[in-house]
């Protein structure tokens, strides 16, 4: 056997080989699993909205374009700013800079949510719960599914800010806000899904 | 509501005999009471050897992938044993005079918590064990890309699987089925916590499927030694590859159907409510949508198995590696494009049926392919039957049965005859008993050395083929031919005298296999006894042809003293050809282990809590454990000092060793492979 592999191997597993890369890959797939479930909540919405409006309400009878509108324009812009954020991470931007466009960021993200939460609270006082109806069901389900996802990437963002203070901008915890960035801009792809889907074609 | 939720006393195993005596309601303490005791009694062992410590240190916060693989192993035998020991009595009840002696409900439990436990407790942990131990030593890695997560996956299983163990003791388990269809598991049908059990045990283990996947995936892409291309890797590692893409995108749709499910019981959701505008054909397909490529998830790495072995036990190549891997990533995209033929006769429109029909029969072309591969690898050369071989050469005559009998359910005109009828049990038996199980024991006994140095008994181990292989034909064989004859499955009992010797012949075949599962512990115990004797320390006893041969056994925690150079698709037969008995070392460089951890442990028990408490209703305690569970993975992430070093000069000595070990290791012929002359390094093109 020759040595040629030797070289490779030598990179390939010296000291701490820098993982950045590969954990970046792992969170991928996991997105993409993830993107499944979404797909098959979107499907089911799309089947209940036909079929499923038992004795409730129909998508046209509930959904206004106001307030989602603003709403998707706060998590847009949000998907912008966290885009400045890791850029400038990328170019050496002070921590302060780093920090300040990511709480803008998660700041956009609350308003989305607090736009989302209000409007359910809307139709769930005036009697439209998901017990309502198949349609309701699907309605809850799937923009609550993805409220959720924007809550966890809040918690995240804001535990991963105190870990910025405590470690530093280390390359670990430059992964790691890499990691919700993406988490963050897949976010705004699916909700560019579920706006269209449920609000657009359902006030159409 | 309380805190305990809607536990209460008659939850208690025990309690239903007291209350209501009868030969059922006796069974089903009698089961829980194996559980508990069994619990007590490994206690009482580890106490008594002072076996606490190095269980904990070596085995539970363990974070090497060989190790994991074992446990995950030791998970699928201890399931297995319940799992033939609930079809014996299915058996049994069938042959006995109606209404036989188990209640219907208690027979709806058996046939639900058979199905569940064999395919996520027995195959899923199985094949993931196996992968776990062999793949990375395939691909010339140290250990799974994500060691951590790995070990979270394994936990989240056991968890799993605890829950199921569980329900014997508290509760009940789910009676619709391991597919648990609502209606009937919706609230107003199945009240009790039965589906919950269902649902949340499942919910742990394919999260940890999920994982594992991800995790395979990322090992395979990233971690392969320097110069292996993609068509380089061993047919197990594609198998595995496929597997992983398959395990990513299939399980989420189990866990999408089965927390609608959860939430239309707990919640009053309506997704699968008819009444309510809801679609309950929705969780046939998005079962399907899981459960289908999950057939191909059991049987691929089993396919790589086979693989693997026939090789080397013709002494010959793999016939056709190309054809073979293009087969194999046919079948995983083809997989997914078939799962509606699950429900051919419910009311979907014929030209839907046909189209699916043509599918799934499609599927046969490459797996044809793969049959003729092996069958090609054979040919001409000299064959060993060893146990592996022997499993592995059982399932291609066994498997092919099981194929036909596929296509003539893919027939949608035929399946509407044999839908629901004991011939569709007979036929996905027959897929998975060798598609999966002899697979995964041919790995068992051709891997086992590279784990703990030794070989396992050949002559129990081919007792344990032979009863296994018997058993098989005689336990499904007659349920062909009653099936044909219109016996539907699920009953609790016949009553139509043409059946019932079939079902005596379907007894005592289940008995058979019982005698093989048996066989098999008789087989590691004597092994385990003699193992001086079956000590092979230089490695490669079966002259293998995969690099984990190179390797001593068993294999270093480190795995390789210097990753091996790939200059071709076998390098370590070339080196045997070449006359080496070790491989040549590349370069000496400090690398870095996980330490070991008890976290991965402590996530997973506190995910069996939450989901116990999810059963129960118990929300405080849920809401406490699903927090908890964060917090524990929020504390390992300010763990920065997770790694420990073995230096160049470890890894040096270590290969040196293995060096020594080599040669004062005498030649020996292929002949005594299977005797004790065998203490590794068979050098057949020296003899």
């Amino acid at each position: 056997m020759s040595n040629t592999g030797a070289a490779h191997a030598a990179s390939h597993d010296h000291g701490h080989h820098d993982k950045t890369g590969t954990v970046i890959f792992g969170f991928w797939i996991f997105l993409m699993s993830d993107l499944i479930a979404f797909s098959l909540m979107i499907a089911n919405y799309a089947d209940a909205e036909w079929h499923g409006i038992a004795n409730g309400p129909s998508p046209h009878e509930l959904f206004s374009l106001g307030l989602p509108t603003i709403e998707t324009m706060a998590l847009l812009i949000s998907t912008f700013t966290f885009g400045i954020c890791t850029l400038g991470m990328k170019y050496g931007a002070s921590m302060k800079r780093t920090v300040g466009w990511l709480v803008v960021t998660l700041a956009l993200g609350a308003i989305f949510l607090g736009i989302e939460l209000y409007e359910f609270h809307e139709f769930w006082t005036e009697g439209n719960t998901p017990q309502v109806s198949g349609f309701l069901t699907a309605y809850y389900s799937l923009v609550g599914l993805h409220g959720l996802h924007v809550t966890s990437g809040i918690i995240w963002g804001i535990l991963l800010m105190v870990q910025m203070k405590t470690f530093g901008m280390n390359d670990l915890i430059k992964s790691r806000l890499v990691r919700l960035g993406l988490f963050w801009h897949m976010l705004d792809i699916v909700w560019i899904a579920l706006f269209t889907k449920v609000y657009l074609m359902g006030v159409l | 509501m309380s805190i305990l939720g809607s536990l209460d006393w008659n939850d208690i195993f025990i309690v239903p005999f007291f209350t209501d005596p009868s030969l059922s309601t006796g069974i089903a303490a009698g089961a829980g009471g194996i559980v508990v005791l069994g619990a007590l009694a490994v206690m009482v062992l580890l106490t008594v050897k002072g076996w606490w410590k190095p269980l904990w240190s070596n085995w539970i916060t363990t974070l090497d992938h060989k190790k994991i693989g074992v446990i995950y192993i030791v998970l699928a035998l201890i399931m297995l044993i319940r799992g033939v020991l609930e079809a014996v009595v299915m058996r049994a009840q069938q042959v006995s005079p109606a209404p036989g002696f188990l209640s219907v409900e208690h027979h709806a439990e058996l046939f639900s918590t058979h199905g569940t436990i064999m395919i996520f407790f027995v195959a899923m942990p199985f094949l993931t064990g196996v992968i776990n131990v062999v793949m990375p030593l395939q691909i010339g890695a140290r250990d799974m890309e994500f060691p951590f997560m790995n070990a979270v996956s394994l936990w989240l299983s056991i968890g799993g699987a605890a829950l199921v163990m569980a329900s014997l003791v508290v509760g009940h388990f789910e009676t619709g089925g391991w597919t648990a269809y609502p209606p009937y598991t919706g609230i107003k049908l199945s009240p009790n916590e039965g589906v919950d059990y269902w649902i949340w045990s499942l919910g742990l283990t394919s999260v940890g499927s999920t994982l594992s996947g991800i995790n395979f995936l990322v090992t395979i892409y990233k971690q392969r030694a320097p110069g292996m291309k993609l068509f380089d890797m061993s047919i197990f590692a594609w198998a595995t590859l496929c597997t992983a893409i398959l395990m990513i995108f299939a399980m989420m749709p189990l866990t999408v159907a089965s927390l609608m499910l959860a939430l239309d019981r707990q919640a009053g959701f309506h997704f699968f409510t008819a009444t309510q505008g809801g679609n309950m054909m929705n969780f046939a397909n998005m079962f399907w949508l899981f459960g289908h490529p999950e057939v191909y998830i059991l049987i691929l790495p089993a396919f790589g198995v086979f693989s693997e072995v026939i090789p080397t036990f013709s002494g010959k190549k793999i016939y056709g590696y190309t054809s073979l891997v293009w087969a194999t990533i046919a079948i995983a995209v083809l997989s997914f494009t078939v799962w509606v033929h699950h429900f051919f006769t419910m009311g979907q429109t014929a030209h839907l049926n046909a189209i699916f029909g043509i599918a799934t029969m499609t599927i046969g072309v490459p797996t044809g392919v793969k049959v003729f591969n092996w069958m090609l690898t054979m040919w001409r050369g000299k064959l060993r039957f060893s146990t592996a071989m022997l499993f592995s050469t059982g399932f291609i005559f066994t498997f092919v049965i099981g194929g036909i009998t596929g296509v003539m359910l893919a027939n949608p005109t035929i399946d509407f005859a044999t839908h629901n009828s004991l011939f569709l049990v007979a036929h996905f038996h027959n897929m998975l008993i060798p598609g999966l199980l002899f697979g995964m024991f041919a790995a068992v006994n051709y891997w086992f050395p590279l784990c703990f140095g030794f070989r396992l008994d050949e002559k129990w181990g081919r007792r344990s083929f032979w009863l296994w292989m018997i058993g098989f034909y005689g336990a499904f064989m007659p349920l062909y031919a009653i099936g044909l004859m219109g016996a539907p499955r699920r009953m609790a009992f016949f009553t139509e005298p043409a059946y019932f010797p079939w079902l005596v012949i379907a007894m005592l075949g289940a008995l058979c296999v019982l005698a093989g599962l048996t066989a098999q512990i008789i087989q590691v115990w004597v092994s385990v006894k003699n193992r001086e004797s079956l000590m092979v320390p230089a490695g490669d006893p079966w002259d293998g042809r995969g690099i984990e041969w190179s390797l001593g056994c068993p294999v270093p925690e480190y795995d390789f003293s210097t990753i091996p150079a790939m200059t071709s698709r076998e390098p370590w037969v070339d080196a045997k050809e070449a006359g080496k008995r070790v491989m040549d070392p590349t370069e000496f460089v400090d690398i870095h282990l996980p330490k070991p951890t008890g976290m991965p442990f402590l996530v997973g028990l506190v995910a069996t809590l939450f989901a116990f408490a999810m059963i129960f209703q118990m929300w405080l305690i849920a809401a406490v454990g699903f927090v908890a569970m964060w917090v524990l993975v929020l504390i390992r992430s300010y763990d920065t000092d997770w790694e420990e070093t073995v230096t160049a000069e470890e890894l040096r000595e270590g290969y040196e060793a293995h060096k020594r070990v080599v040669e004062s290791t005498p030649q020996i012929r292929l002949d005594d492979e299977f005797t004790t002359k065998n203490r590794g390094l068979i050098m057949e093109t020296q003899v």
